[in-house]
């Protein structure tokens, strides 16, 4: 019972309280603490706040679009044809979907940075044209390398749906006249509909919430963003209010969108999940197939291969436009990340450290309320259940301001610690933790707890003796998919970090601002390279699938 | 707390529990409605119902699981449930085995069944001794060290029934522990349940809603129906008297026939039958009856039966007819009547569609129900 109560008054301290703060201090005056509207009026009384907001809109719906259309004919493909290489396509996807958008966009700095740009390089070359054809700091720039790292989502969602999909219906249409073509437009895409608008629901709001990719592109693009704004709210002199007050609206945005996410994968019966009678066929689709494999090919040599040739080489490079030559080899870059450099080794060990603690707190917090709710132990178990999920409707860039508004002032003065930040994360990664918690729990049958306790064993022995040993695989799993995230987690730490507590995200954006790509790509492999073999002890562990799986 | 020396004392008259009154409402619906029911120690009793009648629910109670609502529970004379106070489940001394049998899969077979034991801080030679014997009863020796996974559904039930027995449950409770079990299997593990009853004669509670499992198990059944407990009765009984229509319709099948008394008849359908033929004498009848009449106790014939049992005999003529192997289903018609009698004969009595026959009735095995 004691135990219930600490958890539920962590769930208020880390995700109630910094919401309230949050908003109420959105009505406060700076220095007076006095009621007012002032720093909404500076939020929004100028046409630069609002040219912000209309961009960012826009930014999420162009994302949105260009990733449906990366998207759906790779969904398609991969899970209702015979397209060969299938297996290729998933892995490379999820290399997308586990590269940091920030990464990618340095990447692609690096491809098609005027002038300088491999890929513009290359078509001077060939062209003997004194301009290169591509400029990466332009709103297309910057809405197509979002797109390469949002299109994942609406790709889990799409396959997902499909998948469950029977081929009797589509065979239905068939026999009654329909080409395969009629059917697909006809019968096919408008069952997967609902899915395909929940993915690209999440790839919009993530844009919008997006701070990397805009600080690398769109600062120097000179585009403004909403969460560029907030960022400049927080530079010198501090305007933590009207921060509060400017983001008030895209919690908002992102509540409404939510629910209506939420509303059209909720009806279910629209995708007539039949369950049985699930046999698939899958479409023969003759020489087009290559077509296929080509366009999948493309999207992923756009999203992984071509950004990963172009950061791995200016890794191992003294200087990256020096290209590809021997005396231009070094390991330099990593020596100095690893060895020289005192501030990039803490850097690295932060990021890690920081992140396990908060995998491990999160997930301790989200199975014991999952437990309690699931149980019905309290009756506002739905209560909980909102608290826990609250986190992932707000962006991470407002969350912080929210946990800057609640624990940087005294009495705790948290800001600037490793506290602070941990905290933030948590709160940040708890929805993730909460659904897998919830669905290890829903698949124990409470039955096993029961007969513990009929034969003479107590609650808190059911769940350290049977309902832990049972979840172990399902908590690893959960484990691993907070903390991957946290490692890279950058709108959260931009705003909460200090010099004694930078983490690898924020110091990659350091590093993309001084122009020092060599050092940077190091990093960004070091990063990546920690995750795929985070992401590997998950496959042995857990099996295919445990993280493009859509929760 | 829950033995108190006074009450273990003369806990020999008492009944092993006692249901009095007790309700449960969850919400607005309300699942058990002022049932009562003692049962003796060594007793095995069912609670046989549809799904929805609440015999689930009164289960869920006397285990602990759910308080209820009014009434109480006692055990030996200690009251273990009560609104409002309700002594856990894990302090009853119950075991149970349940609908997904529950077998913990991170633990062997001996680990599983060993549990009980060893909360009751048992020795470890003892434990093994007891563990090894219980697996040597169920029949599952061999497979000590195996994991739940690498068992059949059949095998599965024995470890949770032997999980229950070890402990020597001072109540056994199942809940329909059969109904994840193919039809060959479900038969067998009735014998097998109650074989183990009759080596160990734990006080039992079995909840299900198959008639055949509660007939070869149960020394008592009780048929629920919405929350209450319409009758409760050995078997051969409740089978051969059922006091209510719902019980009547819902063990066996059967025909209903309404009926009125005039003097020394009893009126049907154009037809009567004696009233003294009746079980005491037909005194207890009264003036407007219903009957329920087992299709096996009317007999067909070709000729009419002898004068001294020519009273018993109704003419009639088959209408309808199934061939179900073990035994012929017949629709007869008695002449003249609207009434529709579904007789059961054996599969040498054959009668084609449309022949006139004769229809003996068995006034002892026609049940009056209120």
């Amino acid at each position: 019972m004691l135990l219930w109560l600490v958890l539920i008054g962590a769930l208020i301290f880390l995700v109630v309280n910094p919401m309230l703060r949050l908003f109420v201090s959105s009505f406060e005056a700076t220095d007076s603490g006095h009621l007012t509207l002032a720093n909404y009026a500076i939020a929004y009384g100028t046409v630069r706040g609002w040219e912000a907001l209309l961009t960012s809109l826009l930014y999420g719906i162009a994302v949105t679009l260009l990733a449906i259309v990366f998207a759906v004919p790779i969904a398609w493909a991969v899970s209702r044809t015979d397209m060969p290489a299938k297996g290729l396509v998933r892995a490379v996807i999820l290399g997308a979907f586990i590269t940091p958008s920030y990464l990618g966009a340095i990447g692609w700095i690096l491809l098609a940075g005027p002038n300088a740009g491999w890929l513009n390089r290359i078509w001077m070359t060939l062209t003997g044209s004194a301009d290169g054809f591509s400029n990466i700091y332009t709103f297309s720039g910057l809405v197509f390398v979002t797109a390469l790292y949002g299109f994942p989502y609406i790709f889990v969602f799409t396959t997902d749906a499909l998948d469950l999909v029977s081929t009797e219906m589509e065979e239905a249409a068939n026999i009654l006249g329909a080409g395969a073509l009629r059917t697909i437009f006809r019968i096919t895409l408008p069952l997967v509909t609902p899915a395909i608008i929940g993915g690209a629901i999440i790839t919009f709001l993530d844009a919008v919430a997006l701070f990397g990719t805009p600080a690398i592109i769109a600062l120097p693009a000179r585009i403004n963003v909403m969460t560029l704004q907030l960022w400049q709210y927080f530079e010198f002199p501090v305007r933590a209010e009207a921060a509060a007050a400017y983001a008030i609206p895209l919690i908002l945005i992102t509540c409404t969108l939510f629910w209506l996410q939420r509303r059209i994968l909720g009806r279910r019966s629209y995708v007539a999940l039949t369950g049985k009678g699930g046999s698939r066929r899958l479409a023969q689709t003759g020489r087009f197939r290559w077509v296929l494999l080509a366009y999948a090919l493309l999207i992923c040599s756009l999203s992984v291969f071509l950004p990963f040739a172009a950061l791995g080489q200016a890794a191992f490079s003294k200087a990256w436009g020096r290209g590809f030559s021997f005396d231009n080899l070094t390991f330099g870059n990593f020596h100095y990340l690893l060895f020289e450099q005192y501030n990039a080794r803490q850097t690295i060990i932060h990021s890690f450290t920081y992140s396990a603690i908060t995998a491990c707190v999160a997930i301790v917090l989200a199975l014991g309320i999952a437990y309690i709710v699931s149980r019905r132990l309290v009756p506002f178990g739905g209560a909980l259940t909102f608290l826990c999920m609250a986190p992932f409707v707000v962006p991470g860039i407002v969350l912080a301001i929210g946990f800057y508004a609640a624990y940087a002032p005294p009495p705790l003065s948290l800001n600037g610690t490793a506290v602070i930040l941990i905290l933030a994360y948590t709160t940040r990664f708890l929805p993730i933790a909460y659904v897998n918690c919830m669905g290890g729990l829903r698949a124990i049958n409470p039955e096993m707890e029961e007969a513990v306790r009929i034969l003479g064993g107590s609650r808190l022995r059911a769940v350290t003796r049977v309902v832990v040993p049972l979840l172990k695989k399902s908590l690893a799993g959960s484990w691993i998919l907070v903390f991957i995230p946290a490692t890279r987690e950058l709108s959260t730490a931009i705003f909460l970090v200090s010099a004694k507590t930078r983490v690898i995200s924020v110091m990659l954006l350091d590093l993309s601002e001084n122009g020092s790509f060599e050092t940077l790509a190091a990093l960004g492999f070091f990063l990546l390279g920690a995750t795929i073999l985070i992401v590997l002890v998950g496959y042995k562990l857990l099996g295919r699938d445990f993280l493009l799986r859509k929760t | 707390m829950m033995t108190s020396t006074a009450s273990r004392h003369d806990a020999a008259d008492r009944p092993r529990l006692a249901l009095s009154d007790i309700s449960c409402a969850f919400g607005p619906v309300l699942a058990v409605e002022r049932l009562s029911l003692d049962i003796e120690p060594g007793e095995f009793v069912s609670l046989l119902g549809p799904s929805g009648c609440g015999k689930t629910t009164t289960l869920r109670m006397i285990a602990g699981f759910i308080t209820p609502t009014a009434g109480t529970i006692a055990m030996d004379g200690d009251v273990i449930s009560s609104p409002g106070s309700s002594l856990p489940p894990e302090r009853r001394q119950m075991s149970m085995i349940f609908q997904s049998y529950a077998i913990w899969p991170n633990m062997t077979v001996a680990e599983n069944v060993a549990f009980g034991l060893q909360l009751r801080r048992l020795d470890r030679a003892t434990i093994r001794r007891k563990v090894a014997e219980m697996l040597e009863t169920v029949q599952l020796a061999k497979l000590a060290e195996r994991y739940p996974a690498e068992l059949s559904g059949g095998q599965q039930q024995r470890v949770a029934l032997a999980r229950a027995m070890v402990i020597q449950p001072r109540v056994l409770l199942l809940d329909e522990p059969l109904s994840n079990l193919d039809a060959n299997l479900r038969e067998e593990m009735r014998f097998e349940i109650r074989r183990l009853h009759d080596t160990f004669h734990f006080t039992t509670v079995y909840v299900t809603h198959d008639q055949g499992e509660a007939m070869v198990t149960s020394d008592r059944i009780a048929v629920m129906n919405l929350g209450r407990i319409e009758q409760i009765d050995a078997p051969y009984a409740l089978y051969n008297r059922p006091r209510t229509r719902f019980v009547a319709g819902f063990i066996g099948r059967t025909n209903f026939i309404e009926a009125a008394v005039d003097g020394s008849q009893i009126l049907f359908d154009h037809f009567a039958l004696p009233r003294d033929s009746f079980e005491d004498g037909g005194r207890a009848l009264g003036p407007n009856l219903l009957f329920s009449v087992r299709p096996q106790s009317i007999a067909l014939h070709r000729a009419a039966a002898a004068p001294a049992e020519r009273s018993r005999c109704v003419a009639g003529e088959i209408v309808e007819r199934a061939y179900l192997g073990e035994a012929w289903d017949y629709v007869a018609v008695p002449a003249e009547s609207a009434l529709r009698l579904k007789v059961s004969a054996p599969p040498v009595d054959i009668f084609e569609v449309g022949e006139k026959v004769w229809l003996e009735f068995d006034s002892r095995q026609m049940a009056p129900i209120t």
